[in-house]
This record gives C-alpha cells, structure tokens and sequence, in this order.
C-alpha cells in the first residue's frame, strides 16, 4: 500500500464493518423477539398455567418458579459474597493467600454453566439429599454468581476514599464499626448493582437447575423449598426443542418474557450505576 | 465484650472470603468423587481416545473421543470468525469511535452478554440453522457450522471488552510518539499500540475460548446432537457440555453412565481451569 492515508481509510471502513457484524444482529434477536412475542403477551399468557401439553395456556409457574429460584440464590449468595468483597478489600494482605483467593474468583467465574450443574446435583441432590428441588436450585445458582458479587462489591468498596477510613478510625471507631456504619453504607449503590446483575445471570442460566430443580411440566405452583419447579429458561428450552407443534407465538411469547426479565434488571443496575456515578460526592 | 464481638466478626468475615478457594475445590472434589468412579470398568486412555459412545447399549461403550472432537470443532470454528472480528470491533471501540458512538456501542455489546443461552438457541433455531440448510443444500441446519457462528456471537463480549481494556490500558505517550514520528492513525494502531496491548488481546481471545467450551444450552439446541467423529463442519456434533446436559436426566444415579458423565464433567473442569489460569498469567504479565 504506497498512500498511508488510503490504507487507514480501507483500515478503519473493516474496522467499522467488524463492529457492524457484532451490533447490528443484537439489534435484530431483540427486535424480532418483540415483535413476535409480543402478539402472545396477555393476562391470561402471564397468570396462567400451561395448558393441552403445554400449547396453550400460560406460563405463570414458570414465571413463579424463576422468581423463587432467584430470590433463593441472593438470599445464599449475598452475604457471603459481601462479606468476602469486605475480606478482599479491607482485610487482605498482598500476600500468595491473597492471589489464591483472586484465582479460585477467577476459576469460579470460568466454570462451565453444566458442571455447577453436575455440582449442584453431586452435592445437594444426591449428597445432602435435598432432591431435585428449590434449594438444591438455589443453592447451585447461589454459588454460580458468586464471584459476580464478590468482584464487584469488592470494586464499589475499594472506590470509597482510604480518607473515610482514617477518620472513622481516629474518632476510635473499631474497625469493623467503621467498615459497617462508613464503609458499607457508601458503597451500596455498587453492591446493589452487583446484586442485580447476579439476579438477572441467575434468572437466564438453564443448565444449572436441569438436574437440580427444574420440572418439565407441573400445573400447580411449588408450595415449599423441597419440591420441583418449573423455570422460565427450561420451559423456553422444552416447548422449543422438546414438544412438537407448539405454536411459534407461545414460543416467542415465553423467549420475550425471559429476555424482557433479564434486561430489566440490568437495566435497573445500569441506571443505579449512573445515578451514583453522577452523586459521588468525592 | 466489644473486643469479644469485633473477633467474632473478623473470624466470619475470613470465612467467607476463603469461600472462593472452598467452593472451587469442593466442586472439583464432587466432581471427582462421583467421576473417577467409571475408570473402575474403563481405562483413562480408552476413555478419553475410545471411538463410541453409547453409553446406555449393553455392554456400554464409553469413548469421549467424539464429544472432544465435537466440541473443538465447534470452539475453532469460533474462534476463526470470533477472533478477528472481536479484536476489530474492540480497536474500533478503543481508538476510532466517537464518545458518544463507543457509549452505543459498549451498551450494545454489553446488551448481547446479558440475553440468556437459551433465547440465543432459540433464535439461532429459527433463523441460524434454516439459513445454514438452504445456503449450503444440507439434509439438516444442526450442524457443527451452525453451532460456531452462534458461538462466536457468544464469544463476542468477553473478547470484545477484554480487549478494549488491554488497548485504553496502553500509555498515551506510546501513540503520541508514534503520531509524532509522522505515522497515521492506523499505523501507530497497528504498529504500536495492537503490539503493545498484545498479551491483554490474548488473555480476551483465551477467555472468549473458555466461554464456547463450556456453553451449553445454545450449542445443544442447534448443532444436532450426534455422537459421531465429525468429518466436515456442515455435519451434526455433539459437544461436551452438550452430552452433560442431554443425558444426565435420563442417567440412573450410580450407574456407569453417571459416573461416566461426571467424568466428562472432569475434563470440561480441567480444560477450563487451565484457560483461566494462563489468561490470568497473560493478563498479569501487563502489569
């Protein structure tokens, strides 16, 4: 290429291409889902229970079941990752447990989605015989977002100032009344973010709840932690590949569900995340 | 008293952030608990280079040779179309886009990582795999090369924010020597700042590597799930996690069949352990 300003033109025209290929299809699924899924939305699609072998009807327990599974799993995951943030950011020293510690995050985020699920069946359905149930469920999806809110409450408490410390500390506050009553409070915005998008990983994963939790078909809802439950990801994944002639409506409608679920509670994270961005008052 | 419970709460607090270490190594316990179990009746070696599987016939063949190959067939072809476009895509965000355009762009990237597998499946069911037939006249769209382009779409975010963060990470002064020096934009991208950021690029393309091995639910839906040593990309595969996630509730618990897939649960745990840890090694050598 002898004209350098002719090759960054060709360059930079790929370049943008590469970026069009990637965006423009993700435009598209969203678009198509709406438009295809939303002539199935209504009351009686959302309240109630799937009829004639799942070709009609609602999808309420799987809509309740998802609900369930995913408030079980925050209610595992969030303290424990919280107080492993606080460990990371205001206890640990920069020593080789340290990096242990940030490799096993690393390793537990890298874990394929179906072996948490062979986990989750190995450990709380077979071992601990909770059976094919909401805790079992819970718990396998707990662990999975847990390095989700590890990292990132472990960034919204490394973001308040070292300076807040040091006068809590001066005023004689003990250490951990200065991280519960100063530190704490002024990274929750950053911590609820992380809680979000943990929900929202939860409430898309299917292959952790196929052995642990998730029930092909029950018409009524589950009424305690130990019975089965049907979720919305594994409906998506029967009435599409393993029921024949569902109608295309039903099927979209269910997909529209689910996505409109999970991006509404990233959206919410993404919006807490501006609003404290725009208030951080150091 | 004071002292008492400011102890108590330190000792929990250190609990919980060893929680990492114990779940990644009770998993790799339960895994091996329940998986070396089948090497009773089948060697390692057969196991992993045997020609058939069929796990349920009598007696059980228990050769992971075709679900290994399925699954790296697929995880190339992946990397083939999610490599060089996900490094452009993360050069153009990084150093061409207007700031508005890059804020668009980077929503719209994370966006993709937050729909569900199984909504991604399902699309590539109904759009991906007729698309596939009718462009190449196969008997079926449930192919290797059906599975490789949703994987690569998959792939996308993981690549594409890594490696815009090795490429912003790269010291300003680096490019303005090179502006300096009279190179263009491209060539001081090319020359300086692409070379510079090179190991953080790799750890990106690791990473978006260990994220299509172990997808599962999009790549069950549509690359046809056959069990066979793959001949060509347009033939049906079954990977891995595939097999895991198809034929775990039919397995009876205690059989040699649920050992068996625990055991391939093994080698999906150790695959994806040694890519996160050379990506990390790579991604610390930046600094």
């Amino acid at each position: 290429m002898r004209n350098p300003k002719r090759a960054e033109k060709i360059a930079f025209f790929f370049l943008f291409l590469a970026t069009l290929l990637i965006v423009v299809p993700v435009g598209l699924i969203v678009v198509i889902i709406i438009q295809k899924g939303s002539p199935a939305i209504n009351w009686q699609f959302l309240t109630d229970i799937p009829r004639q072998g799942m070709r009609a009807g609602g999808i309420l327990p799987a809509i309740v079941g998802t609900v369930y599974l995913v408030l079980g799993a925050i209610i595992f995951a969030l303290p424990i990752g919280v107080l492993s943030a606080v460990y990371l950011s205001e206890y640990a020293k920069d020593n080789f447990l340290t990096r242990i510690i940030k490799l096993a995050i690393i390793n537990l985020a890298g874990v394929p989605s179906v072996v948490y699920g062979l986990f989750g069946l190995a450990l709380f359905v077979v071992f601990f015989r909770f059976g094919a149930s909401i805790l079992s469920g819970s718990l396998t999806l707990g662990i999975m977002i847990l390095p989700i809110i590890i990292t990132t409450s472990r960034e919204a408490l490394e973001s308040v100032p070292y300076s807040f410390r040091e006068v809590s500390r001066s005023l004689g506050a003990s250490k951990w009344q200065s991280i519960s009553s100063i530190v704490l409070p002024n990274a929750i915005s950053g911590i609820l973010t992380g809680t979000i998008l943990g929900l929202g990983r939860a409430a898309g994963e299917t292959a952790p709840i196929l052995f642990t939790v998730a029930a092909f078909y029950l018409p009524q809802l589950p009424s305690s932690i130990f019975h089965q439950a049907m979720a919305l990801p594994y409906h998506l994944y029967v009435i599409s590949t393993q029921v024949p002639n569902v109608d295309e409506k039903i099927r979209y409608g269910t997909a529209l569900v689910l996505l409109a679920l999970v991006l509404f509670m990233n959206l919410v994270a993404i919006i807490i995340r501006y609003k404290f961005r725009k208030k951080k008052k150091w | 008293m004071r002292k008492f419970r400011e102890f108590f709460i330190e000792k929990l607090i250190l609990i919980c952030g060893l929680a990492a270490i114990f779940f990644v190594v009770l998993i790799f316990l339960f895994l091996l608990k329940e998986g070396l179990s089948v090497f009773g009746t089948v060697s390692p070696l057969k196991f992993l280079l045997g020609k058939s599987w069929y796990p349920i016939s009598e007696p059980a063949q228990l050769g992971i040779l075709p679900l290994i190959l399925g699954s790296l067939l697929v995880t190339l072809g992946a990397a083939a179309i999610s490599i060089p476009i996900g490094v452009a895509c993360a050069v153009y965000i990084a150093e061409i886009a207007p700031l508005k355009i890059k804020e668009v762009l980077k929503s719209g990237i994370e966006l993709l990582a937050a729909i569900p597998s199984v909504v991604l499946g399902f699309i590539g069911m109904v759009t991906l795999v007729p698309w596939v037939k009718s462009m190449f006249h196969l008997p079926t769209g449930l192919t290797a090369l059906s599975g490789s382009i949703m994987l690569a779409f998959m792939a996308m975010p993981t690549i594409v924010s890594i490696a815009e963060d090795a490429l912003y990470s790269v010291p300003k002064s680096y490019k303005e020597g090179a502006l300096a020096l009279g190179a263009t934009h491209w060539q001081a991208i090319y020359r300086v700042i692409l070379p510079a950021a090179s190991s953080g690029i790799l750890a990106a393309v690791m990473l978006g590597i260990g994220r299509v091995i172990g997808e599962t639910m999009a790549v069950m839906m549509i690359t046809g799930n056959a069990a066979v040593i793959p001949q060509s990309i347009l033939v049906p595969i079954r990977t891995l996690t595939a097999t895991i996630a198809a034929e775990m509730g039919e397995a009876v618990v205690g059989s040699e069949h649920y050992f068996a897939l625990f055991a391939v649960g093994i080698v999906l745990f150790v695959m994806s352990f040694a890519i996160n840890v050379t990506a990390d090694l790579f991604l610390h050598k930046k600094k």
